[in-house]
């Protein structure tokens, strides 16, 4: 509007002071300018910081892609690693993964049976996506995971319907890593929601219990109860009574995930505005009542995201049962190097290996960034 | 609950006082019931196996007592902060442990707070490329097992070149399969001494910023603290140094035969613990310290700035402050997770007081004795730590009406 009347009064600006353009705000250039090279200073460490990315990618992708081995010939059962000594430290050397994938993800389980521990590994990831979906918050999760887990230990063990009988010493990789971390969340969950519950209680004996326990388990770390669960735990038992080592490090992971549970859920509990605890109170309802109905479903709605978190933390700790000789997936992978021909290749496994844990923890925590963007939609304007 | 009722009768008579009734409707009795129940059922469970625990004892023959402590350890141990060698006690061994955690524990949060304070601020940069690379750094790291991690740059520090190889990217700095060398000092007594007036500067400073800030509260007038500051905290280090002769004589390592000599040895397990340790926490940090800086509201930086102060004033009087108590308690867990995370130190053999301890429950057979060391150990780290926290935390806390 203002240049035209601009151009009205003036027609023929001569170049007696010709402005420049007013600097683009959008498009690419505009965007670099703007977020790449703002300020001198900005230019410099943008400079410095692309190179060294580039230069890392590209080193990355030789090692990795341009000069890897993928597989090796195998004489007698003795893999021929010659050629992967000598491109050491020049290219990777995939071919432990190629040849060591089977007994990295199942371990010692029978050869000709590994499509059971496959499907197991299936069986848990639909799971768990059943889980995520919000269509199924309700009482129908309940059958829905007790069917699942009684399906993964009948096809673990084997036994009936035909399948040959697997004993637990030779389960082994991802398998025992999933059924680590379900189980053991599946039982701390609902000790947590009781921990809290009785933390937050006017009770003074059972609050007393429970305060010792959430910080008596927290203030020490995960491995002292793995040692205590692999150590100690048989002096505790009557004699001739004894429980295999999986379930005592099973045992020891839940006590350990119930206290960090519940103090999550007790930050929801906290959270949770006194009036609904009045209002439960006024309509004449029992505690369990009232903590059913009213109190849990909005506590725990409010630290969905937290405990998801707490959720991938535990999924990553279980990989500690490697210390105490548990055969998880972290444990498969550190014993598949150590045969003389694969000796040195650890860098390549461990690589596998962290791939598999990022896809579960990176899906579980976008995961909860998005419920909590969900949960939150009506706070935001 | 109804503290502030307006009618006072209320407040103060309460609900009237009855005896407990013998009836399952009496919330009291009822109260006492359950309670009971409880701590017998938990009181039973736990003498249930206590009997057992006792039983078993008996029957493997194992005498319980931390009389052990006083034996000859006979385990070697790699390094160690005290004189120690295998001649000496249990209790020295398990002590060199629990050095040992808590050096590369306070190693660790020192650097782990550093690294993960620029991480958060480089994540929330205004240059992309900083701001995607650290938020890359903090999904990936976050995303996998400290286990592997620490696994993975162990195996990355063993495949280093021998020492006659080494890599040389310093001058006087040496990595190879042994671990790192650094140069170092000739440590003499002058030198421990300077430390003292370092530290004793530090504290001078702290009490003379203190008595200064009182003076500003009483007239108003700002005074510069600095130059006494650097004068106490490097000055009189330098000048006790001098006093004592100035010794200096560098010690930087060079090789001999198959190995190096002189310098300060970081080892290979040590490093890669230290290593890990950093990196994860790091991340874990860098997320809390982005969401401190978010939740100081961007009115108070307009504020400030309005009140005409630099920038660098807004951020150390206005903004950190805030910042600092959405910070500190989740940090607090944060340094706790460390310290706890260090006993997988085990893993990669280095030797912590948890991996002493399993030492020694092994080749003693104390099971139960082993195990109560260890998370004594940890329980007083622990405890030490979140008392300081808290103590700091209800320092910077908001001070409300």
């Amino acid at each position: 509007m203002s240049d035209i009347t601009a151009n009205a009064a003036v027609p023929h600006q001569s170049g007696a002071e010709r402005r420049q353009p007013p600097v683009a705000t959008t498009g690419l250039v505009a965007w670099a300018r703007m977020n790449l090279f703002s300020s001198w200073i900005n230019t410099a460490i943008t400079l410095a910081l692309g190179y060294l990315v580039v230069r890392w990618t590209i080193g990355f992708i030789d090692w990795a892609f341009l000069n890897a081995i993928w597989s090796v010939p195998v004489v007698n059962g003795q893999a021929q690693t010659q050629a992967c000594r000598e491109i050491k430290g020049v290219g990777a050397c995939w071919a432990v993964v190629t040849e060591k994938h089977r007994f990295i993800l199942f371990g010692t389980y029978p050869y000709e049976e590994h499509w059971r521990p496959l499907l197991v590994c299936v069986l848990f990831v639909a799971l768990y996506i059943v889980s995520a979906m919000r269509r199924f918050w309700n009482m129908m999760l309940i059958p829905i995971w007790v069917v699942t887990l009684t399906v993964i230990g009948i096809l673990m063990w084997g036994g009936i319907f035909g399948l040959t009988y697997v004993p637990q010493e030779r389960w082994g990789g991802l398998p025992i890593t999933l059924i680590l971390s379900t189980f053991g969340l599946a039982f701390a969950f609902p000790l947590a929601v009781l921990v809290a519950l009785g933390r937050r209680s006017k009770l003074p004996a059972i609050k007393t219990l429970c305060v010792l326990y959430v910080e008596l388990i927290r203030g020490v770390p995960l491995i002292s109860l793995l040692f205590m669960a692999s150590v100690m735990f048989p002096l505790f038992l009557p004699e001739g009574m004894n429980i295999d080592k999986l379930l005592r490090a099973q045992v020891a992971i839940t006590l350990f995930a119930g206290a960090y549970l519940a103090e999550v859920v007790r930050a929801g509990l906290q959270t949770l505005p006194r009036g609904q605890y009045e209002a439960a109170d006024a309509l004449g309802l029992s505690y369990w009542q009232k903590t059913g109905f009213i109190i849990l479903p909005q506590a725990l709605r409010l630290v969905i995201p937290p405990l998801v978190n707490t959720f991938i933390g535990f999924f990553k700790d279980t990989s500690l049962v490697l210390i105490i000789g548990i055969f998880d997936l972290l444990t498969a992978g550190k014993t598949s190097i150590v045969e003389p021909a694969w000796q040195g290749f650890g860098i390549e496994v461990y690589i596998t290996i962290g791939l598999i844990y990022l896809v579960f923890c990176f899906a579980m925590s976008k995961y909860s960034q998005d419920l909590e963007r969900e949960l939150n939609r009506h706070r935001r304007r | 609950m109804s503290s502030s009722t307006a009618d006072p009768r209320l407040a103060s008579a309460g609900p009237p006082r009855r005896p407990i009734r013998l009836s399952w409707s009496d919330e009291r009795l009822r109260a006492i019931v359950w309670q009971i129940l409880v701590v017998g059922i938990v009181g039973a469970i736990v003498w249930w196996l206590w009997s057992n625990t006792v039983h078993n004892l008996e029957v493997r023959r194992i005498a319980t007592g931390f009389g052990f402590l006083s034996r000859e350890a006979g385990l070697p141990i790699g390094e160690s902060l005290i004189e120690y060698d295998p001649t000496h006690s249990y209790l020295r061994a398990l002590t060199v442990g629990v050095l040992n955690t808590l050096k590369v524990a306070v190693v660790g949060v020192i650097l782990a707070t550093i690294l993960g304070t620029l991480v958060g601020i480089a994540r929330l940069s205004k240059n992309w490329l900083v701001s995607k690379l650290a938020g890359f750094y903090v999904e990936v790291i976050r995303d996998l097992p400290l286990l592997l991690q620490l696994l993975f740059w162990y195996t990355i520090l063993q495949g280093l070149p021998g020492p006659r190889q080494a890599l040389n990217p310093v001058e006087g700095v040496f990595l190879s399969n042994r671990g790192m060398k650094l140069p170092w000092i000739e440590w003499l007594p002058a030198h421990s001494w300077a430390l003292v007036a370092m530290v004793a500067g530090i504290g001078a400073t702290w009490a003379y910023a203190r008595a200064m800030r009182k003076k500003q509260y009483a007239d108003g007038q700002p005074r510069k603290i600095w130059p006494a500051g650097l004068a106490l905290i490097l000055g009189l280090p330098l000048v006790v140094w001098v006093a004592h002769g100035a010794p200096f004589t560098p010690d930087i390592p060079a090789l001999r035969g198959f190995n190096f000599r002189g310098g300060l040895t970081v080892s290979p397990e040590y490093f890669a613990l230290l290593l890990g340790l950093v990196t994860y926490t790091a991340g874990f940090i860098a997320e809390i310290v982005r969401a401190g800086i978010l939740a100081v509201n961007q009115g108070q930086w307009e504020a400030a700035e309005a009140l005409g102060l630099r920038r660098g004033e807004i951020l150390k009087r206005i903004v950190l402050p805030q910042a600092l108590r959405v910070i500190v308690p989740p940090m607090t867990s944060q340094y706790l997770n460390l310290t706890k995370n260090s006993s997988l130190a085990v893993a990669i053999g280095y030797q912590d007081i948890v991996s002493i301890a399993n030492t020694t429950l092994n080749q003693t057979g104390q099971a139960i004795e082993g195990i109560a060391i260890i998370m004594l150990v940890y329980l007083t780290i622990s405890l030490s730590i979140s008392l300081f926290m808290n103590w700091y935390n209800a320092r910077i806390a908001l001070v409300e009406r």
